[in-house]
């Protein structure tokens, strides 16, 4: 990472609302949320379900607008922008981790992992797969880089998950309930490699987790509850 | 390889039956459409050739013989409009040397050959038939009629004494090789010719009526001594000679009239037959479109969270687009090339099953590159407007819902 990183916030949250539905019955879900992420973080968001984690996670992944409020980018006002902007904004900025990690089921672990740098250069190259060996050998995987998503477990699938979302080497990285679906000890290891990733290259998380034995071991917690951050 | 490309490949590997099916919508049309396009032009290709195989593409007569008025009409003095037409007499083209230098000279003609035709009696013996007599010049009319092929006996071997005449007026008058027969007109005129060759030219009226004589002899015959009839004429594109024949016939001050004028019963079968085998084509193109189409949306739904993926990735809503119009076009072009081997090897064996008792094959088939080039193009670019609607609607997916839609 850059040094200007450092003064600049990676993300940088301003009185976002967010509704849902038009005329008559609308739904409001984010009640005003202003937040900053600086560089290197690791930050949990933790709340109970319907408190409005996913919607926040999908405005700040540039996935969908907020209402109000503004949202500041690595220094990029989104407001303004296009969908194609936000698109190449997304594309370079963030690295997202779902809960069901989401990996295109065509693709062996290698392409997957190749695949935002595919789509940031238009065509494959060489050096994308050192780039991706490399990173599946990070996260454990280096037998089993030509296997489909369907021939691996559940951890190594949000292994792979990972190392894709590491590829274009983002500032950001969302993780939304990461370790969801997987069973404890599995969990403890996804977790504890995000940690380290984290550590190793600076990369700013934001982890949604239910799981509040893991929250503790992040070094920021958000609290969302009914729309508003309680702590 | 572009990364539009590479999804587009694996999206259609993926999706095994769908393509198959996409396939094989694409390989039956064009496979229907190759078979019928080879045996409807096969098909006209004979009919014209076998047509024009005993005309010219076009023939310049002299221009009719008109009745004048004497009296010219003027405000003082009625006359009356009613105006006989005047028999037209057997005439010849004024300076047809001329005429026919000229023609020749012209890039669009191919051979001009001049003809002294008109009534007679051929008579042998107590056997009295009318005939049409053809004054020809050998050189000159084998270039336009073919005749040498058509011969069953003897040769094409016209001279002062020796004629040709066609297998039913043999048959009628008794005569083979080496007969003497005795042509005689209205007028009283009369010449004796051998009989050196039999013809046959596949029209019965006209082995019935022609006789090829020389020139001169047919002049002599016909009271035209120095003079012709007619000048048969081709040229070098055969659907053109409407246009040609107009233009000549302005520069030369003769008539002329066209192949196409003289059959045309035939050019308006043609022309039916090509306006139904174009609606037909038509439509299975549009049948073929709607069969990719269809798929296609089932597809982009099975592949929405694969698309929402995509696009939280960074891949722009024009990418998706491009994805699956690929993949129509792609299944268009290999679904034409597939198409084009069956719809090629069904006409072969078709050509090849159903045969004249002879052993010729009953549909002449014509299998050209272009036809397949053709079929090969439409059949993607339908792909790739058929992948259209699915497009728009990949692109249009909302990232978030297809993503929490497991």
């Amino acid at each position: 990472m850059s040094d200007t990183t450092i003064t600049t916030p990676v993300l940088q949250l301003t009185d976002v609302r967010k509704q849902y539905g038009s005329d008559g019955v609308t739904t409001h879900v984010l009640h005003g949320i202003s937040l900053t992420l600086q560089q290197g973080e690791f930050t949990a968001l933790i709340g109970p379900s319907g408190s409005g984690k996913s919607t926040l996670l999908n405005i700040i992944g540039l996935l969908e607008p907020p209402t109000e409020g503004s949202l500041v980018m690595q220094g990029y006002e989104t407001g303004t922008m296009h969908e194609d902007g936000l698109t190449r904004l997304r594309g370079q900025s963030i690295g997202f981790v779902f809960q069901f990690h989401h990996l295109i089921p065509s693709f062996t672990a290698l392409e997957n992992v190749m695949m935002p740098l595919m789509l940031e250069q238009g065509r494959q190259t060489p050096l994308q797969r050192v780039r991706a060996a490399g990173l599946l050998e990070r996260v454990g995987l280096a037998g089993r880089m030509d296997f489909k998503p369907g021939k691996l477990s559940g951890g190594q699938q949000q292994r792979v998950a990972i190392a894709r979302a590491l590829a274009a080497n983002p500032p950001l990285i969302l993780a939304d309930e990461p370790t969801g679906n997987l069973d404890t000890a599995a969990a403890d290891e996804i977790f504890k490699l995000l940690y380290e990733v984290n550590q190793e290259s600076g990369t700013t998380f934001l982890v949604v987790t239910h799981d509040p034995r893991l929250a503790k071991r992040c070094s920021r917690i958000i609290e969302l509850v009914d729309g508003r951050i309680v702590s | 390889m572009r990364i539009e490309w590479l999804l587009a490949l694996r999206f259609l590997r993926e999706g095994r039956a769908q393509t198959f099916f996409m396939l094989g919508g694409v390989v039956m049309g064009v496979g229907v459409i190759v078979f019928l396009t080879s045996l409807i032009t096969g098909l006209q290709r004979s009919i014209i050739e076998k047509t024009l195989g005993t005309q010219a593409h076009l023939v310049m007569r002299p221009p009719d013989d008109e009745a004048r008025r004497i009296i010219k009409p003027d405000s003082s003095l009625a006359v009356s409009a009613n105006i006989e037409r005047r028999g037209q007499r057997l005439r010849s083209i004024l300076q047809w040397q001329q005429t026919m230098r000229e023609l020749e000279a012209r890039p669009e003609v191919t051979a001009v050959s001049p003809l002294v035709s008109g009534p007679s009696f051929a008579v042998r013996g107590t056997a009295t038939k009318s005939v049409a007599l053809m004054g020809i010049d050998q050189e000159r009319y084998t270039r336009i009629v073919p005749m040498s092929s058509y011969m069953k006996e003897g040769e094409f071997r016209i001279s002062a004494s020796n004629a040709a005449i066609g297998t039913d007026l043999a048959r009628d008058l008794g005569a083979s090789i080496g007969d003497k027969i005795r042509l005689q007109t209205a007028d009283g005129r009369n010449e004796t010719i051998t009989v050196a060759g039999i013809f046959d030219v596949g029209v019965r009226d006209l082995n019935r009526r022609w006789v090829f004589i020389t020139l001169r002899s047919a002049q002599n015959l016909l009271d035209l001594v120095g003079g012709v009839s007619s000048i048969d004429v081709t040229v070098r594109d055969l659907f053109k000679a409407e246009l040609i024949s107009e233009r000549l016939a302005a520069q030369t001050g003769l008539t002329a009239e066209s192949w196409m004028k003289t059959n045309a019963q035939l050019m308006v079968g043609l022309r039916s037959q090509n306006a139904s085998s174009y609606l037909i084509q038509f439509f299975v193109i549009l049948s073929v479109a709607f069969g990719i189409a269809s798929v296609l949306i089932v597809s982009v739904i099975q592949k929405s969270r694969e698309v929402g993926i995509l696009r939280a990735m960074g891949c722009s809503r024009r990418r998706i687009l491009r994805i699956f119009l690929l993949q129509g076009g792609m299944v268009g072009l290999v679904g034409s090339l597939f198409g084009c081997g069956v719809g090629a090897l069904l006409v072969t064996f078709f050509a090849k099953t159903a045969l004249n008792p002879d052993g010729t094959p009953i549909f002449p088939v014509v299998l050209e590159l272009r036809m397949f080039l053709v079929a090969a193009g439409v059949a993607t670019v339908t792909g790739i407007f058929s992948a259209a609607a699915p497009a728009v609607r990949a692109a249009r997916l909302d990232p978030v819902a297809a993503i929490r839609n497991v």
